[in-house]
């Protein structure tokens, strides 16, 4: 494309499917005791 | 629902419901800035007339566009739940982490500090015994169902006056977690006042994740954060801190700071953080508005302009990892997990001295939301339930907020102490949030070569 370049697809659609198996680490157990952000802990599902 | 803006140089737009992130030139982001819903067939002669472009750039740019939202990269629908349903989401999520409050007492008298210098405003100072501690692992192996990571934080006060309890503690959990079928991960948060070469050897190897706490320059640390005797302790702490990140190896750390209105230039602190070591975390302090310490509406101007300072010097200085610019677009958690948030009350909640569960270390020692006690057995699964029926859709001021997906619906203490609801996310923590995604994602283009 000459006008947009994608930097990202779409991987919230795509996660929907196997998602919710909730191994992942909780938020404020990382290095954030105050404010959550949930979108840079890592996805530990091993089975998808 | 989309979100344009333009951070570092990038023009970029978010799809905020299919995950997509799209780096624009100047036509098509002039295009999607008059766009408030989905487009249509053919470039609408309104939107060609007011933008000072050339009608084959424009229609070049609107069948781009066009092309992306019929692949469902823009505009996407928010079809994961049915809002009207929402509130039937899972309610008993089962507990997997824990924030252990080894010790309520302190050697650190932090002015903004929400545990009120280590007791949480009790009057008594206090450690946990190992029983109670004992009882704390039992409890989320018992909880926790299938769920087989297990994280527990070693928290307080400070932990390491407590280290005889956090010892044994890792002792019977490591006992007992192959039985149970599951994989106990330790992370301690510390001061660094009472790390010494036998205690750095042990938190380096058998925690997963160590979480220093400072708060940048000397000055600023010595202000907020001076010994008992009203002392500096930087000059005490940082070459502990420095010592026990010599013996990481690759295990993860951060150091840890918090930023007031006192001093709102905090890219200073995260730069001086970084000259110690590179996992840096630098977060805005949480307190009523009557607080002095407290961040107001009115400094969102000048704390924004910051942040895009510090993105500035981490586009030149990719080696420093500042943890609140981490997104992983691609990898990052399910849209199961984005939608629910960070899971206090129900997936993770703190443990005191005495036994008592909370839903988070920020609600310690508030009564009303005391959810049981390790003694008497008791969990309240009503209170729980109020916490795991929170989510991005059941958040009314999350249902509009392009963001949503990324911080998950905030942090229910902050909402608490500011709003006096639990529900209702906190204006300023929220507009803050924003803005370092949108740092963090330019920074994603950067990185991928997209500037211009």
């Amino acid at each position: 494309m000459k006008h947009i370049k994608t930097l990202n697809g779409a991987t919230l659609k795509n996660s929907a499917a196997k998602g919710g198996c909730g191994e992942c680490q909780t938020s404020c157990q990382s290095a954030c005791k105050t404010s959550c952000t949930v979108a840079n802990q890592k996805c530990e599902n091993t089975g998808k | 629902m989309i979100h344009t803006f333009t951070a570092l140089g990038c023009k970029i737009v978010v799809d905020v419901n299919s995950g997509a992130v799209h780096v624009l030139d100047d036509v098509s982001y002039a295009i999607l800035e008059q766009m408030e819903g989905p487009l249509c067939d053919h470039l609408p002669e309104e939107v060609a007339q007011r933008l000072p472009y050339e009608r084959q750039t424009l229609e070049e740019a609107w069948q781009e566009l066009l092309n992306l939202q019929e692949a469902g990269l823009l505009f996407a629908e928010d079809d994961y739940v049915d809002p009207e349903t929402a509130m039937l989401l899972p309610k008993s999520a089962q507990i997997k982490a824990l924030c252990l409050h080894v010790s309520h007492d302190c050697n650190l008298r932090c002015k903004y500090c929400f545990a009120s210098t280590g007791d949480f405003g009790t009057g008594h100072r206090m450690t946990m015994d190992f029983e109670t501690a004992k009882k704390a692992i039992d409890f989320v192996i018992a909880r926790s169902g299938k769920r087989r990571n297990i994280e527990v934080d070693f928290f307080g006060g400070e932990p390491l006056m407590a280290m005889d309890t956090v010892k044994r503690t890792v002792e019977y959990a490591r006992s007992v977690e192959k039985e149970a079928g599951k994989c106990f991960r330790f992370t301690i948060t510390t001061n660094g006042v009472l790390l010494n070469d036998e205690n750095i050897e042990y938190i380096n190897r058998e925690m997963s994740n160590a979480v220093l706490s400072l708060d940048g320059r000397k000055e600023v640390n010595d202000e907020l954060r001076p010994t008992i005797n009203g002392k500096g302790s930087y000059d005490l702490i940082v070459p502990k801190f420095k010592k026990l990140i010599a013996g990481r190896g690759t295990r993860d750390y951060y150091l840890r700071g918090t930023f007031t209105r006192f001093h709102k230039d905090f890219a200073k602190d995260v730069m001086e953080l970084a000259s110690i070591g590179k996992n840096v975390s630098v977060e805005p302090v949480v307190g009523k508005e009557s607080d002095p310490y407290a961040l107001r509406e009115s400094d969102l101007p000048e704390l924004k302009a910051e942040y895009e300072r510090l993105a500035e010097f981490l586009k030149d200085h990719r080696d420093v990892n500042f943890f609140h610019f981490n997104v992983d677009l691609a990898q990052g958690p399910c849209v199961i997990k984005r939608l629910r948030g960070c899971g206090a009350g129900c997936e993770y909640v703190a443990i005191t001295p005495d036994g008592d569960i909370y839903p988070c270390h920020q609600f310690v020692g508030n009564e009303e939301y005391k959810l049981g006690n390790l003694e008497d057995g008791s969990f309240d699964m009503e209170k729980s339930g109020k916490f795991a029926e929170l989510n991005v859709y059941t958040r009314e001021a999350c249902k509009t907020c392009w963001a949503r997906f990324y911080c998950s619906g905030g942090c229910s203490a902050s909402n608490l102490l500011v709003n006096g609801d639990i529900k209702e996310p906190h204006t300023v923590g929220c507009e803050l949030e924003r803005k370092r995604l949108e740092c963090a994602i330019a920074l994603k283009a950067i990185d991928a070569g997209m500037a211009e």
